[in-house]
């Protein structure tokens, strides 16, 4: 059980470079955050900017190059695949393609008994029942379970997928988009049934989404990154209501609102993600943002915490005005 | 998973594949209903009536033991695609085996392939006829040749495949979840590897039935006392001028088998690849 006060998932400095140190991908570059119990984080940023292998290392299904991650208060990134059997029960990953994340040749019943093979749960007579009680969980019926993927819509398919996951009772669940795949009336559905779970289940979620509305929504807190590295985190209200970094602040600016009269959103950022072999000296954002100055292409910003539970990395997070020229 | 019937419409779609098939089970009945349909005894020698062409009796005629050619041709099926068989199943085992361990666990690809691509580089029948040396002429001899030299094949294109598999979410998911390397492989990779070795299969099949008649013609491959196809055609060689029957019938059936199976094969591709294309 986790040690009072300490949160459920702390990660700490956490990198991963693919390839060679010298050449390769700084896919995640020196990363900091904490879950803490029955809370949601949302990890946002633009394609490329490390998220979902963010999501993979927390579940260990990559290896990190640096940093630790620490769950339930055990440091948990250095364990091999037996090490971590049994901690695959405590934290599980919802995919973000519920075409390719069930395996097209096996039925229902098979894939979540999987899960619970792998753990020695509901055996016997007990797994049909649990079949049944995880299809009605996530709003399918118990005779879905001798059907074969390909029978299932999208939105139909992300539940089961949700259901494989909950299958091992965990306690945190990474969801790696897992409603960007999904038509738009679909995606509100599939989010509704993940915070029915997780005020049901008191689950803990870090949910990675490049949709800042999502993100809202679902989210207790959110953290922002940009090419590897986290530029903001904080609450969902104070980052969404207060952004303090240009690179946060120009997203939401982004945003598309569902107002029609409301003015036209300006395109702050100009030119696309640099490239992770060799991101920009100093601040990694520089090179796309209003408000970059000379310092910013020579020190690396420091997350500082700015308020209660807000932290930016910015060293001109002081200047209110995006410019717009 | 598509249901049965309509894995068989959609295969059949194409006239020819259907052909090939019907071929195909006209040979394997044939095979397993010998002793029934055979009009006489495939050995019985009667000197008496030996070199007839084929008549209202001896429907493709006899051999220079007077023995019935179209018996022989009956009960050479048997052999011949009981060889094939063999070789397929032994061929397709080892090579999926060794396909999946090669796609699967990077650091024994360069060793499992580097020793494969050693094997293809040989040409088959030379391979074979050099194994059969080694090993002694006899049919389970030629069923071990022939797997080792077609085993390679299988275990191509099974690494090519794995290496897709191997990368999907629902393979990561099961990481996830903590299920076994083990299970990983002998379910969820052995599962989505299987279309294109049925294809692989079918087309070996083809080739082994007439690689075993190739060896057996050749004197490296069954002994001839067992009527097969190609030791038919070995034994009637000096008689191939005046009775040209002898050759001609089983090398029919040696032909009609290679193209059903190579037909059937054809139909399986078509029909499995781009299913694969989109699945994947």
């Amino acid at each position: 059980m986790t040690v009072q006060g300490d949160p459920l998932l702390s990660v700490n400095g956490l990198s991963k470079w693919f390839g060679s140190p010298s050449q390769g991908v700084r896919a995640v570059n020196d990363v900091s955050f904490s879950v803490g119990d029955g809370e949601v984080l949302g990890l946002v940023g633009e394609s490329g900017s490390g998220k979902s292998t963010i999501g993979r290392l927390l579940l260990r299904l990559l290896d990190p190059t640096n940093g630790t991650i620490r769950f339930e208060g055990k440091d948990i990134s250095a364990l091999n695949e037996r090490a971590l059997r049994p901690l695959r029960r405590r934290m599980q990953m919802v995919f973000q393609d519920p075409y390719a994340s069930l395996n097209p040749r096996l039925r229902i019943r098979q894939i979540l008994g999987e899960a619970l093979d792998a753990h020695g749960l509901a055996r016997g007579k007990a797994r049909a029942a649990r079949i049944a009680e995880l299809l009605e969980l996530v709003g399918l019926s118990a005779d879905h379970a001798d059907r074969y993927p390909h029978e299932f819509s999208g939105g139909q398919r992300q539940r089961i997928g949700i259901a494989r996951a909950l299958a091992v009772e965990p306690r945190l669940i990474v969801a790696d988009e897992p409603v960007s795949a999904l038509d738009v009336s679909v995606q509100a559905q599939v989010l509704n049934l993940l915070q029915d779970l997780r005020r049901k289940l008191g689950l803990s979620m870090v949910l990675i989404s490049h949709d800042l509305d999502v993100v809202e929504l679902m989210c207790d807190r959110i953290a922002v990154l940009y090419l590897g590295r986290l530029m903001e985190v904080g609450t969902a209200e104070e980052v969404n209501r207060n952004p303090r970094h240009p690179y946060t602040r120009a997203l939401l600016a982004a945003a598309p609102k569902p107002d029609p009269d409301a003015p036209k959103a300006q395109r702050l950022l100009k030119g696309d993600l640099p490239s992770p072999k060799s991101p920009p000296s100093g601040c990694v954002f520089r090179t796309r943002c209003p408000l970059a100055i000379e310092a910013c292409a020579t020190t690396v910003p420091a997350l500082e915490t700015v308020a209660e539970g807000h932290a930016v990395a910015c060293i001109r997070s002081d200047v209110q005005e995006l410019m717009t020229s | 998973m598509l249901g049965f019937g309509l894995f068989l419409r959609r295969l059949f779609r194409r006239r020819i594949v259907l052909i090939g098939a019907l071929i195909l089970l006209v040979l394997i009945v044939v095979a397993l209903a010998a002793p029934w349909i055979s009009p006489f005894d495939p050995n019985a020698v009667r000197v008496a009536r030996r070199l007839r062409p084929p008549s209202a009796v001896n429907w493709f005629g006899t051999d220079e033991y007077g023995r019935d050619v179209l018996s022989r041709i009956i009960y050479g099926s048997r052999a011949s695609l009981g060889i094939g068989a063999s070789v397929v199943m032994m061929s397709v085992a080892c090579g999926t085996l060794l396909g999946i361990l090669a796609g699967y666990f990077r650091r024994l690809d360069g060793p499992i392939m580097r020793v494969i691509d050693a094997f293809m580089a040989l040409p088959d029948i030379l391979l074979a006829i050099f194994l059969v040396a080694v090993l002694g002429a006899s049919a389970t001899n030629v069923v071990l040749a022939l797997a080792i030299v077609y085993t390679p094949r299988v275990a191509r294109v099974v690494r090519a495949s794995t290496l897709v598999v191997r990368e999907l979410p629902f393979v990561e998911a099961a990481r996830a979840l903590g299920v076994s390397t083990w299970r990983i492989m002998s379910v969820h990779v052995l599962l989505n590897v299987t279309s294109p070795v049925l294809v692989q299969a079918t087309f070996i099949f083809a080739y082994a039935v007439l690689a075993e008649a190739g060896l057996s013609f050749l004197g490296a491959g069954v002994p001839q006392e067992v009527p097969t196809w190609g030791t038919m055609i070995a034994a009637s060689q000096s008689f191939s001028d005046q009775a040209i029957w002898l050759v001609v019938f089983p090398g029919l059936a040696i032909v009609l088998a290679a193209l059903s199976l190579q037909l059937v094969g054809d139909g399986l591709r078509d029909m499995l690849d781009p299913k694969l294309r989109k699945s994947l």
